[in-house]
């Protein structure tokens, strides 16, 4: 019997299993797919929200403004990229400058500092790009941008470098409460645990369900994107946001940490929880938006969409609570924007909560609060560079060219723990296949050096989920044994030439 | 710093073809980087023939092409970095690359080559709707997966494109026994060689879907089925239209874009047109002492035009570097795009007119001692029976006559002797013009 299953290694599962970790309690960290941040964490937007969207009084306005100030000092520990750029709530008409005028009130109700609105010139000094239709915006200069999942994935790291157990792949099919707490099932066996946090995203309800009546439930919203090359993302400097209306906050551009530019996303209600297909119909929609917001965005520069899907609860507001029914049961659900804000505070309050119930938690003294620092080989030094090199040469070669990443990062990615086992979980962690050629040329090798890495052949390599095979098996020249003697002599004869044995 | 004359930047047919030429025009320094292992490009994963029938009146595989300048290297001596990536280039023609053996380092350049290649436009470029399976592969990386690796990447293919490379896959998938279900043209033309769709589509009963294209690929985990639709006059999916096919397998063969990273770091300026620099007739862009030949410049059909082109860099900025040792002619490094061949005034510029997609050289300065030029160029449609014109100063310079023209295959347009002492100066305009019957 461990102490807490927390259900779902999202955003919010792995920071609340990485803040448990400093306690003296044995926790698994579950998740139905084949690794960490595979579900809403992996789709968003990446904005670190300054906390004036939301309305006074609620969960989502309390944790978005105690978590904001959160990320440098996380960030730092977990050492994962986070710059705060500020953002702009922009006004292209009068009725929309009432909108920014409230959101300015609103955000001052809220506690968030710094808030001011600038005029259309200082606006457009900020924002030479910007539609010359604005006039006016709500700056926030706290606002941020993050790789969601970068940080989760760090977070999942830490919590297991601190005593976490990390279990993939399993899909929860029942839980049932016994003497002392709860039995998980799932087609990989059972865990047994003194209590369970549901961290499960949009299937929040669904898990909340098999243990206790029904409190809320959560319908998926759709969000689609568009990514473009790393040219686009010099085209503005802060988060632009479009004023909101009773649809929501609106498709924005940004930049993100790593230099693209992101566009969108839209909002649609859709069926079932899992729909991620991206439509022609709503990603025009997403780029008529923009257009608002600048003439100048280059589509032609798109080099990816997605979509994401948002945990909406019927409850309109987080829901983070211990269920009263069923006492040990403790759901973080309805987690929606500003989620990935809000994480790090929420994190905090179910420690606390769970506190509560337990009647205090024992720290560990053995607690490391820091990731093993990651290299990001561009960033370093020429003379960094080759002290790295000389120690592991492996970081002189170059497998990603348009992210510019080493095979020594890679492997770096897989040998950790939670390390990659996937080649999205390879793009994930460290970027190979992010750029423009979309992993056309590198795709190969980063499935090589999986399999090599992980000991096995290049077919069982997939690319995310574990029936996602990429290769079908071996071509029928393989099959021959012995090459006609005029092959090996030629080889042998172009190997000494390129001095290679 | 080390110095060298010439630096070569890719080692595919491209680079190896420019720096046999500069050798063999009597540099002395040179320097070819190659990021893979070994040398050839992406023609060590063309295993299919139809190499070299202009170039060595001979019909070989990819590999014995390259094999060809491999070994012609080897005797001539270039010295070459395999396994090493240059990372950037400055206007100054310094080279910035690493490699696993010597770490980061700099080469200061007399001249630089430049002879990147291009890459496949992927999924996201061209923006295919649908979940985000396994099972998506751009025409070449199953190329490598299947003739490098030895690997097979599926078994019910749908393609989308009629690339050149997609048409070979079409072909080769076939062969390992796979099933390629169709292959659709978004256009009411093929993309690619009319030779490459009869001897890789008709001759082996694979259909050809014209004016189709995929608009939602479908599956979870691997591909299970893309819908597809007809296309309009304007390229675009009719609605309403739509039919799902089964497949496990989606190949793109959506075209290609000239890798221009490290031009661009290095202040080279691009035509929009192409994708590629804006070259002269010796391949200078338009930094001084910096060439460019082969798919960087202008995606190519025929590798055999690819080492011709290569050539003419390879002489050029061996011209530049004897040039500046006071052999050759003068080269004035500091004014940006100035021919080393004693070319004098203002350029004459190569406009794409009517019905063109583009023109190279896009510019003209002197003539290097050429005996002729050729230009490359595209149409941006079908054409029957035309004529292709080079017009100068309100006179026609120069007119051939095409029986048919189409997108997919470059034309080339020999200007001789005779043509080019009418050049006065002004600019040069070619046009398509579509004759009656």
């Amino acid at each position: 019997m461990i102490d807490v299953a927390i259900v779902g290694a999202g955003v919010i599962g792995t920071l609340v299993a990485r803040e448990l970790s400093r306690f003296k309690l044995e926790v698994a960290l579950l998740d139905s797919s084949n690794d960490v941040a595979n579900g809403s964490t992996k789709a968003n937007s990446g904005i670190i929200h300054a906390g004036y969207d939301a309305e006074p009084g609620t969960s989502k306005a309390r944790f978005n403004v105690l978590g904001n100030p959160l990320f440098d000092a996380l960030c730092d520990q977990l050492d994962v990229q986070f710059k705060r750029i500020g953002s702009l709530v922009v006004a292209f008409s009068r009725s929309e400058r009432g909108t920014v005028e409230q959101l300015y009130r609103r955000g001052v109700r809220n506690g968030v500092g710094e808030l001011r609105i600038i005029e259309r010139e200082e606006l457009l000094s900020l924002e030479p790009n910007l539609d010359d239709t604005a006039l006016c915006a709500l700056h926030a200069p706290q606002a941020g941008i993050i790789d969601p999942w970068e940080i989760a994935v760090a977070a999942a790291e830490n919590g297991a470098d601190n005593g976490v157990q990390i279990l993939l792949n399993f899909l929860v099919e029942a839980i049932e409460r016994s003497n002392e707490g709860f039995r998980i099932l799932g087609p990989s066996g059972e865990i047994r645990a003194r209590r369970v946090i549901n961290c499960a995203g949009v299937f929040a309800d669904r898990i909340h369900e098999m243990v206790a009546p029904p409190a809320f439930s959560i319908t998926a919203r759709k969000g689609q994107y568009f990514v473009l090359d790393k040219a686009a993302g010099e085209l503005f400097n802060h988060v632009i946001f479009q004023c909101p209306t009773e649809a929501g906050k609106g498709v924005l551009v940004t930049r993100s940490v790593h230099g693209n530019l992101l566009v969108g996303p839209d909002a649609q209600e859709i069926e079932g929880r899992e729909n991620l297909s991206t439509t022609r119909d709503r990603l025009d929609f997403v780029r008529r938006s923009a257009a608002k917001i600048s003439k100048q965005i280059p589509f032609g520069e798109v080099i990816r969409s997605f979509s994401g899907l948002r945990a909406t609860p019927n409850t309109k507001d987080f829901i983070i609570e211990e269920s009263e029914q069923v006492p040990g049961f403790i759901d973080v659900a309805g987690i929606e924007s500003p989620g990935l804000t809000a994480a790090p505070a929420i994190a905090h309050h179910v420690r606390d909560l769970l506190a509560g119930a337990a009647g205090g938690l024992e720290e560990r003294k053995e607690f490391n609060p820091l990731r093993r620092r990651v290299v990001r080989f561009m960033d370093l030094t020429e003379e960094r560079k080759n002290e790295l090199i000389r120690k592991d040469s492996r970081f002189g070669r170059i497998i990603c060219r348009c992210e510019s990443v080493t095979e020594g990062e890679i492997v770096d990615a897989i040998q950790r723990k939670v390390g990659a086992r996937t080649v999205d979980g390879v793009k994930k962690r460290v970027r190979p296949g992010m750029g423009r050629c979309q992993g056309g040329f590198c795709g190969p090798q980063v499935l090589k050096i999986l399999a090599r890495e992980l000991g096995k052949d290049a077919t069982e390599i997939v690319k995310n989920e574990i029936d996602s095979y990429i290769l079908t098996g071996p071509t029928k020249c393989c099959e021959v044994e012995d090459l006609p003697v005029g092959i090996n002599a030629l080889a042998e004869e172009k190997a000494g030439y390129h001095g290679k044995g | 710093m080390e110095k060298v004359d010439i630096v070569v930047i890719g080692g595919g047919p491209a680079g190896m073809a420019a720096a046999v030429a500069a050798r063999e025009a009597g540099v002395e320094k040179i320097l070819l980087i190659e990021r893979d292992w070994e040398l050839g490009g992406i023609l060590q994963q063309c295993i299919h023939n139809g190499f070299g029938l202009h170039r060595f009146k001979e019909d070989l595989t990819g590999p014995e092409f390259s094999e060809r300048y491999i070994r012609r290297m080897a005797e001539l001596n270039v010295p070459c970095k395999l396994d090493t990536t240059v990372l950037e280039i400055t206007g100054s023609r310094e080279v910035l690359y690493i490699n696993a053996e010597e770490g980061v380092r700099t080469v200061a350049a007399g001249a630089i080559v430049l002879a990147m290649g291009c890459r496949e436009r992927s999924r996201g470029a061209i923006n295919i709707p649908g979940s985000r399976p396994a099972g998506v592969f751009t025409a070449g990386t199953a190329q490598r997966l299947i003739n490098i690796e030895g690997y097979m990447v599926g078994r019910r293919i749908m393609m989308l494109g009629t690339g050149d490379i997609g048409l070979i896959m079409a072909r080769r998938l076939t062969l390992e026994g796979a099933e390629v279900i169709a292959v659709l043209a978004r256009k009411p033309y093929p993309g690619g060689l009319m030779r490459n769709v009869v001897q890789c589509l008709y001759d082996y009963d694979i259909p050809l879907l014209l004016r189709h294209t995929i608009v939602e690929i479908q599956g979870k985990e691997r591909v299970t089925g893309v819908l597809v639709a007809e296309t309009d006059e304007n390229s675009r999916p009719i609605p309403g239209s739509e039919e799902l096919y089964e497949c496990d397998t989606v190949i793109l063969s959506v075209g290609l874009i000239p890798e221009n990273e490290l031009s661009l770091s290095a202040g080279v300026k691009l035509d929009p047109h192409t994708g590629g620099p804006i070259v002269d007739e010796s391949r200078q862009t338009s930094v001084a002492g910096i060439y460019a030949c082969g798919n960087v410049v202008h995606v190519h059909d025929l590798v055999d035009f690819v080492v011709e082109e290569s050539e003419l860099a390879g002489r050029g900025a061996a011209g530049f570097v004897l040039g500046a040792d006071g052999v050759g002619g003068t080269a004035d490094a500091g004014s940006g795009a100035v021919g080393a061949g004693g070319a004098e005034g203002a350029p004459v510029h190569l406009l794409p007119g009517e019905g063109l997609k583009y023109v190279v050289p896009q510019r003209m300065r002197g003539i290097n001692g050429e005996e002729r030029l050729d230009l490359f160029l595209r149409v941006n449609r079908v054409y029957g029976q035309s004529h292709i014109e080079v017009k100068g100063g309100g006179e026609v310079l120069k007119r051939v006559k095409r029986s048919c023209m189409n997108p997919g295959e470059m034309e080339r347009v020999r200007l001789n002797k005779s043509a080019m002492e009418k050049i006065d100066g002004s600019d040069l305009v070619i046009d398509a013009v579509e004759v009656g019957e």
